[in-house]
């Protein structure tokens, strides 16, 4: 099991926009790359993606709640 | 009635501002922060202070109802709205005059007169002040787009008028062009907005940003000079200057008097500035539209004139009239200020708030530094990235450069990333010495790779 972490302080949200589904749902495939949250930043969304590949197991921080720099965000499976 | 207890709806270097400027008139100051801002040097410096929501700014800052009931609930007589956030908000203005209170900068009403294009353009007009050539309203087809554009010259740009976020607009050099590209920005526009009109003025060629500081009592207005602000990235400031050397000593008079006509044909009340465009080539100037509040580049006009224009707007909108005549504003020297960002430069400016681990600020004659750092203060990522201003005054503008490259080089803030880097570089350049620069020359700058952390 390993955790992604946020790069920066911001905002987190699982979500591309407030009507999208979540990027990622538990069981999902996940491959270096893919996006998996938005950390938004100074007004500027940041894309979380994946630096290894994995089984998507959950969000860990909460949808459109705070999040400091090294706070981990989500965890996927290896 | 003057304002004893001022309401500050704002944030940051901003609300420091003002809290200097009311408490040297002995106004009580009223700070407003969000639960992210417990921290922040102005809730620090305020007398007092008031909790005004979450970090969100929509449910703090932004939020109308919340801050008007702040501020009555806190007994304040006055708001200063600051920059930003709610500051050009004719909702707001009307909400805290409804409640009782001033509001510091002009009626709703002029700021909604302002905030709509047309009706400014219809406004300056009215007071002789020169707009972008173009058609007098929407037009509805080609041949007129074509008509127009011969009358006010190529190239033209054709807007949809019901356009907005950069769709809809195309600029063309010939009638051929235009007969092309029209069409396209109608259909584009049909999409889009489901509304065909179509809008043609002159594309100005390598336009500056000029702009005039104007000041009203809601009877007589007076300005104070000129600003030029060209060095711009994504359309926002960068680098500001006080004066324009671009500019004659008859046009730049033209410029400034035709801003006090306009600012008084609309009983204008409080700080606010005109924006033009120039295009050197022709020595023309276009107004293109009116800021109804203070600007965050005000220093530089500060430091060429000797006056506080936040303590000049307090007062007028406190009820006094202008305390400063048109003749009593004289200008001298050049001041230079540079928007310091929590951004990486060498990052594509990614935003990089942080801790401020250690500061060290530059001093002496002519070097002023308004921000709202102290050591040990960890910067909120949920506003914007300006972090502070540095401003720099010297006899003449190569001379406010020097002072500015020196500055920077005497200015340290650790455990964040900012973008001193790339005003170091700009300070270097040469065709930034040379004053040979307009609003679209940073980006390709950038881009052709200008900034290198060995330059700077």
């Amino acid at each position: 099991m390993s955790q992604v972490l946020s790069p920066l302080p911001g905002t987190f949200y699982v979500k591309p926009s407030p009507e999208a589904a979540p990027y990622k749902a538990p069981g999902d495939a996940v491959v270096v790359g893919d996006v998996l949250g938005l950390v938004e930043v100074m007004k500027t969304f940041i894309e979380i993606k994946a630096e290894f590949a994995g089984t998507f197991t959950a969000y860990i921080a909460e949808d459109g709640l705070p999040v400091m720099a090294a706070q981990a965000l989500a965890e996927v499976a290896e | 009635m003057s304002i004893e207890r001022l309401f500050i709806a704002n944030r940051g270097e901003i609300a420091v501002r003002i809290i200097v400027a009311a408490k040297e008139l002995g106004i009580t100051t009223i700070q407003a922060y969000s639960e992210a801002d417990a921290d922040m040097l102005a809730v620090k410096l305020a007398d007092e202070t008031v909790c005004i929501g979450p970090a969100k700014a929509t449910e703090s800052y932004l939020d109308v109802n919340r801050v008007v009931a702040a501020a009555i609930e806190e007994s304040a007589d006055a708001v200063h709205p600051g920059y930003g956030f709610l500051s050009e908000s004719p909702e707001f203005a009307r909400a805290v005059e409804q409640a009782g209170m001033k509001f510091v900068g002009p009626s709703a009403t002029t700021i909604e007169r302002m905030g709509d294009k047309v009706a400014a353009r219809q406004a300056a007009e009215a007071a002789g002040v020169p707009v972008v050539p173009g058609s007098k309203g929407r037009i509805g087809s080609v041949d007129e787009a074509v008509e127009v554009a011969a009358k006010v010259g190529y190239p033209v740009m054709v807007k949809a008028a019901a356009g907005g976020g950069g769709k809809g607009i195309r600029i063309a050099q010939t009638e051929d062009e235009l007969r092309i590209l029209a069409p396209q920005a109608q259909q584009e526009a049909v999409a889009a907005f489901g509304d065909g009109g179509l809008y043609v003025e002159r594309s100005v060629k390598s336009p500056r940003h000029i702009e005039v500081q104007i000041v009203g009592d809601g009877d007589k207005a007076v300005h104070f000079y000129e600003r030029e602000c060209s060095l711009q990235r994504r359309r926002q400031k960068v680098w500001e200057e006080a004066g324009a050397d671009c500019l004659d000593e008859e046009t730049r008079e033209n410029l400034c008097m035709a801003a006090v006509a306009l600012a008084e044909s609309v009983n204008y009340r409080g700080a606010g500035t005109l924006e033009y465009l120039y295009e050197a080539s022709t020595k023309e100037f276009f107004f293109i539209e009116m800021n109804t509040r203070i600007q965050v580049e005000h220093p530089v006009t500060e430091m060429i004139t000797g006056f506080d224009l936040v303590r000049e707007m307090i007062l007028v909108c406190g009820g006094a009239p202008l305390s400063v005549s048109q003749d009593q504003i004289k200008r001298s020297g050049h001041a230079i200020e540079v928007r310091l960002n929590a951004e990486d430069p060498f990052m594509q400016f990614l935003p990089w708030p942080g801790k401020v681990e250690s500061l060290k600020m530059p001093e002496g004659e002519g070097v002023r530094f308004d921000h709202f750092l102290y050591e040990g203060y960890q910067i909120p990522p949920f506003y914007d990235s300006l972090i502070g201003k540095l401003i720099v005054h010297g006899k003449d503008r190569e001379e406010a450069i020097s002072k500015m490259a020196v500055a920077l080089e005497d200015l340290e803030i650790n455990g964040l990333k900012t973008t001193i880097p790339l005003h170091k570089a700009l300070a270097k350049d040469p065709s930034v010495a040379s004053g040979d620069f307009h609003t679209q020359w940073l980006e390709p700058w950038l881009e052709a790779g200008n900034l290198k952390p060995e330059n700077t």
